[in-house]
């Protein structure tokens, strides 16, 4: 019940507070969104093949967004996710971040990945949401710990800043991730299947939680995942892909999906519509 | 019905409640007795475990009653008080020890200055390998006799030695700890703009950590080996020697009791070495990281 309620007051609050970030209303977001990713075709070398991961994807992501790549294995959406953050070179078009073509990773997009081993070891949980502010030398050794103090605050961490890694479950790994990544305030937040390895109570409150901080933060997501109800609940966008190679299937709004909203008649349609646009080129066995 | 429905229509079984009363707290957390977490402590298994052997020893050596070929352990004992304090042993420890630190050190920095070449490039890495398939298998003493040609009698000599014992095998373990830092780990330095020295000096070293110290032990491990043997070869035509002098001098004199005393010297120090210096660090690096158990 709890659960509901909140998520009606965060989605309802939503709406209304980043009306500021939404295209129409900011003029520089028609000329130039946030993220823009054009024709973007990646290619991945085997021993023996150049293989296609995508093919020609253009979608454009605009600030305070929460936008999600969804897809079944195998449509590159993780390949593009990695690619926005520089780790691979498009072998066609192009992508830009505020207009300009990126060039190899950087601090102004960061990612959280999957994996709980993204946490270096060595370094306590303040330590760690300090590490790319410092890294980076976006700010100094006492401002770092100063913004990591706050952010742990923020995903309810603040008791745990002097615990190492590997005394913390799952979910408080990644809720680490989740506040070094925002600790840095990028200009765009990169999720890669954040919540999969996780049990489904702690994905579905981690869901919340991040909601929560987008509330909060106003800071724009590209968040990709393979489960229809985890792109509705938490995109206010999604864009659909399909599989060998990836090429764009539809971009579909939704931003009235929620946690809460899950059995709505609304919702279980868009439901039906995704899934209908994922598989139906699959052949029935 | 469905093929999963075997109870028939109506199951009988009732819906079950339990209340649960509170638990005493006393009971869940017992404590063990003082004897079971004294033998937790390695320290105490390892005392055990040494003063046995050097029980053995001195059983064996009182069976053979033969001093001159192997002396027991109270009479090794006494020769090791003396040497102690009339400060000749100390003195061969020390000379020993300094050259084995300097040949350590550099053979460390070495090593980690090359794996770091090895993982920025193709080549760097085709140089290691080549190099450390070449040359870790040669003995370090076969290569004493042209250390000598070269650098003379004295502690270049050794020092040359002791790099080449102590480069290879190390260099071996870094790359290979390097090579083992997840992809995730690497991606995630990257992402916050680390390159170059930066990114090896605070992602490669720390995750690579666990392998690194192994390097290390086994470096600490041939260096010592070579050094005593080295020093053995020709200490025989130096005035000033080490420990190994000190044992190959004393073996012609027949003192064996002084060649135990050096022995023993030498295992103490490896001893010390492991369970103090190597043991704190690990506890305060990666064991308390949990990178290792």
């Amino acid at each position: 019940m709890s659960i509901a309620l909140r998520k009606r007051h965060v989605l309802g609050e939503a709406s209304l507070d980043r009306e500021a970030y939404s295209p129409a209303n900011t003029s520089a977001a028609a000329t130039t969104p946030r993220l823009a990713v054009d024709n973007v075709t990646l290619e991945y070398r085997t021993r023996q093949h150049v293989v296609k991961a995508t093919q020609q994807v253009s979608f454009n992501v605009q600030e305070g967004d929460r936008f999600v790549l969804l897809g079944p294995s195998g449509c590159g959406k993780s390949t593009l996710l990695k690619a926005i953050a520089g780790f691979l070179t498009p072998a066609e078009g192009s992508i830009r971040l505020d207009g300009n073509t990126i060039h190899g990773p950087g601090p102004d997009r960061i990612v959280v990945f999957q994996e709980f081993d993204q946490l270096p070891p060595w370094k306590t949980v303040k330590q760690n949401v300090m590490f790319p502010l410092v890294a980076s030398r976006t700010l100094g050794r006492k401002a770092a710990e100063q913004r990591a103090l706050e952010t742990l605050e923020k995903v309810g961490l603040g008791r745990f800043a002097d615990a190492y890694p590997h005394t913390l479950s799952g979910g408080m790994k990644q809720r680490v991730a989740i506040a070094r990544a925002l600790a840095m305030r990028p200009r765009v937040l990169l999720m890669d299947e954040p919540f999969a390895a996780l049990d489904a109570l702690t994905r579905r409150k981690m869901q919340e939680e991040l909601l929560a901080l987008w509330q909060q933060e106003g800071f724009t997501l590209l968040f990709v995942t393979h489960s229809i109800e985890e792109a509705q609940v938490i995109g206010n966008r999604v864009l659909l892909l399909s599989p060998h190679p990836g090429r764009v299937r539809a971009e579909l709004g939704c931003a009235d999906d929620s946690l809460h909203s899950l059995g709505s008649e609304a919702t279980k349609a868009r439901t039906q519509t995704i899934h209908r646009l994922l598989f139906e080129n699959e052949v029935a066995p | 019905m469905s093929v999963h429905d075997l109870r028939g229509p109506v199951d009988p079984r009732v819906d079950r409640f339990f209340d649960l009363p509170p638990v005493d707290v006393r009971e869940l957390k017992v404590t063990r007795g003082v004897g079971q977490r004294l033998w937790d402590q390695s320290v105490v298994r390892k005392s055990v475990i040494l003063v046995l052997l050097v029980v053995a020893w001195e059983v064996v050596a009182r069976v053979q009653n033969n001093p001159l070929m192997l002396p027991s352990a109270m009479e090794t004992a006494s020769a090791l008080w003396h040497g102690l304090a009339s400060g000749v042993l100390l003195a061969r420890v020390s000379a020993s020890l300094s050259v084995l630190l300097k040949g350590f050190a550099l053979g460390a920095f070495l090593a980690l200055a090359l794996t770091t070449l090895a993982v920025s490039t193709r080549i760097g890495r085709d140089l290691l390998t080549t190099l450390t398939s070449m040359f870790s298998p040669l003995p370090a003493i076969a290569l004493l006799p042209l250390a000598l040609l070269w650098f003379g009698l004295g502690e270049a000599s050794l020092i040359f030695v002791l790099v080449h014992s102590v480069l290879w095998a190390m260099a071996i373990n870094i790359h290979a700890g390097f090579q083992g830092v997840s992809e995730t780990l690497r991606m995630a330095g990257r992402n916050y703009g680390l390159k170059g020295l930066r990114y090896v000096a605070f992602i490669l070293i720390p995750a690579a950590l666990p392998a690194l110290l192994a390097g290390l032990k086994i470096g600490w491990a041939f260096a010592w080996r070579t050094l005593i043997a080295a020093e053995l070869v020709f200490g025989a035509s130096s005035g000033k020697g080490g420990l190994g002098w000190y044992i190959f001098q004393n073996r012609n004199e027949l003192y064996t009791d002084n060649v135990f005393a050096g022995l023993v010297v030498v295992i103490v120090i490896g001893l010390l070495m492991e369970n103090i210096i190597f043991d704190s660090i690990e506890r305060l690096t990666v064991k308390r990281w949990g990178m290792v158990r």
